[in-house]
C-alpha cells in the first residue's frame, strides 16, 4: 500500500511526483509503457519553458524532469493503466501486466490524445502518409508536398519544421484565422515553402496504399479543391485522456474532469487531477507543471488529515507492493 | 537502446529476405522518441519467442534504400517478413499487450 500514486508522465505527472517525494510521500508514478513523457516527447525545441534561456529539446526537458522526480525518491512503472477503482479510501490501480497496486490517494494526470479529423481512410492510411507527429515522420517527407491540418501552435510548429524536408508545405485550417500565437504565425508566414489554405476542410484523402492528395472544400464558397500531397499531418487539437475513469469521475461540460475551483480535487476524496485531462484551454506545460503542483499538494493536505491506523497502512515500510 | 541485430541495405537479402523463420524489421531512427520507446518491448518479445520470430532493425537514416523500397512513412514500422515476402506492418508505438496481439499469428 502506497500513500500516493501518480499516473501520467508529463509535466504534471512528473511535477506532482518532484512534490509528493518531497513530502516524503513516496510516490509510485506510473508512466505509461510506450507514451512515457507524454507529447513533449514529440516536439522539438521548447522555447517557452522558464528558466531554458536557450530553449530546450521537448524530449530532454522530460528527462530532466523525470530524474527530477527520481533523486527525491518517486519511483516509475514503464506500464499502462488498465483499470482503476477510486472509490473508498483505498485506491486501487490495475496495470497492463495484471499488477494491481493499492493507495490512499491517486493524481490523475493522463493528458490528452490526439484528435483525429473522422474521415474513413484517415485511419486506413494512418502510418502510410497520414501522421499525427511531425518530429517522427517528416524526415520521409524530403522534397515532397505535404499538408499541415489545423490553426494553433503545434500545427504551425509541425508546419515549420516540415520545410526542413518538404519542398511545400500547405497549412490547411478550417477558419480564416489561426488559433497560433503570434510569434509562431510570423515564423511561418515568413517561410516561403509554407502555403496558407483558409476556410478550408479536408473532405477527402485520396490513395490505396498511401496518400497520393487531399481534397479539400471550402467553407464560405463549398469550391472543392485537390492537393497532390503525399503527407498529410492532423494538428486540430486533442482530448482529454479519461476513458479510465468514465463513471467513477465527475467531466466537465467540455469533457475534462471536473475539479473544485482552482483545485485539483475531483469529485472522489483522495482522487486528484492535474494538467491536459483538466484543462480545456490553455494546455501548456507550463501550466501543467503547476497543476501538477496543486495536485501534490492537494494530496499532502487529504494524507495529513487521514485517520492514523489509514495512514499506518501505507507507512513506508509497508510500501511494498 | 535495442539490443537487436542490425540489418543493413547491405545484409537485408541474407539476413531479412533468405530467412528460413518469420522475421520482423523494425524500421527505425535516432531520432524517433517513439522508436526508443517501443525498442525495449520488442526485445521482450524477441527474447520470449525466440523459436518462433527473429526480430532485427534497421537504421532508416544508414539504410535509405531499404526504407525507400519498402515505402516507410511512419516510423516505428514493424514488419515481419516470410519467404521475402511482406506478411504484417505494424505501425507505431504500441505497448506490449497490443504489439503481442498484432503478432499472435507469428507468436503462437
Amino acid at each position: 500500500m502506497r500513500q500516493i500514486i501518480i499516473i501520467g508522465s508529463g509535466p504534471a505527472g512528473y511535477t506532482a511526483a518532484i512534490y509528493a517525494a518531497r513530502a516524503n510521500l513516496h510516490p509510485l508514478l506510473i508512466a505509461s509503457s510506450v507514451e512515457f513523457g507524454g507529447e513533449l516527447m514529440k516536439t522539438t525545441e521548447v522555447d517557452n519553458f522558464p528558466g531554458f534561456d536557450e530553449g530546450i529539446m521537448g524530449p530532454e526537458l522530460m528527462m530532466k524532469m523525470q530524474a527530477q522526480a527520481e533523486r527525491f525518491g518517486t519511483e516509475i512503472v514503464y506500464d499502462d493503466v488498465t483499470s482503476l477503482e477510486l472509490a473508498g479510501d483505498v485506491k486501487k490501480v490495475t496495470l497492463g501486466d495484471g499488477t494491481v497496486h493499492e493507495a490512499l490517494s491517486v493524481i490523475y494526470a493522463t493528458g490528452s490524445a490526439y484528435r483525429k479529423l473522422g474521415l474513413e481512410d484517415e485511419t486506413r492510411l494512418s502510418g502510410y502518409g497520414v501522421s499525427w507527429c511531425a518530429t517522427c515522420d517528416g524526415a520521409f517527407f524530403r522534397q515532397k508536398k505535404v499538408a499541415v491540418i489545423g490553426g494553433g501552435d503545434s500545427a504551425l510548429e509541425e508546419a515549420t519544421f516540415l520545410t526542413r524536408f518538404a519542398d511545400k508545405v500547405y497549412l490547411v485550417h478550417r477558419r480564416d484565422t489561426l488559433r497560433a500565437s503570434a510569434v509562431m504565425q510570423d515564423r511561418a508566414a515568413a517561410d516561403p515553402k509554407i502555403e496558407f489554405l483558409f476556410n478550408n476542410e479536408v473532405a477527402h484523402i485520396y490513395g490505396d496504399e498511401k496518400v497520393s492528395g487531399i481534397g479539400l472544400v471550402n467553407t464560405v464558397d463549398g469550391t472543392e479543391t485537390t492537393l497532390d500531397v503525399t503527407g498529410m499531418f492532423v494538428a486540430i487539437g486533442s482530448d482529454p485522456r479519461t476513458h479510465l475513469v468514465h463513471g467513477q469521475l465527475d467531466l466537465s461540460e467540455v469533457g475534462t474532469i471536473a475539479v473544485e475551483g482552482r483545485s485539483s480535487r475531483t469529485n472522489l476524496p483522495g482522487v486528484f487531477a492535474a494538467g491536459d485531462v483538466i484543462d480545456p484551454t490553455y494546455k501548456q506545460a507550463v501550466t501543467a507543471a503547476g497543476s501538477g503542483t496543486v495536485a501534490a499538494l492537494d494530496a499532502e493536505h487529504y494524507l495529513a488529515d487521514l485517520a492514523p491506523e489509514l495512514l499506518a497502512l501505507a507507512a513506508p515500510e509497508a510500501a511494498t507492493v | 537502446m535495442s539490443s537487436a541485430r542490425d540489418v543493413t541495405d547491405a545484409s537485408f537479402q541474407s539476413d531479412v529476405l533468405e530467412s528460413e523463420k518469420p522475421i520482423m524489421v523494425d524500421f527505425w531512427a535516432e531520432w524517433c522518441g517513439p522508436c526508443r520507446a517501443v525498442s525495449p518491448i520488442l526485445d521482450q518479445i524477441a527474447a520470449e519467442h525466440s523459436d518462433k520470430l527473429d526480430i532485427v532493425k534497421l537504421n532508416v537514416d544508414h539504410n535509405p534504400e531499404t526504407a525507400m523500397k519498402y515505402g516507410i512513412t511512419s516510423i516505428p514500422a514493424m514488419y515481419v517478413f516470410q519467404k521475402g515476402e511482406v506478411v504484417k506492418r505494424v505501425i507505431g508505438a504500441k505497448p506490449k499487450p497490443a504489439l503481442e496481439a498484432d503478432l499472435a499469428e507469428f507468436l503462437a
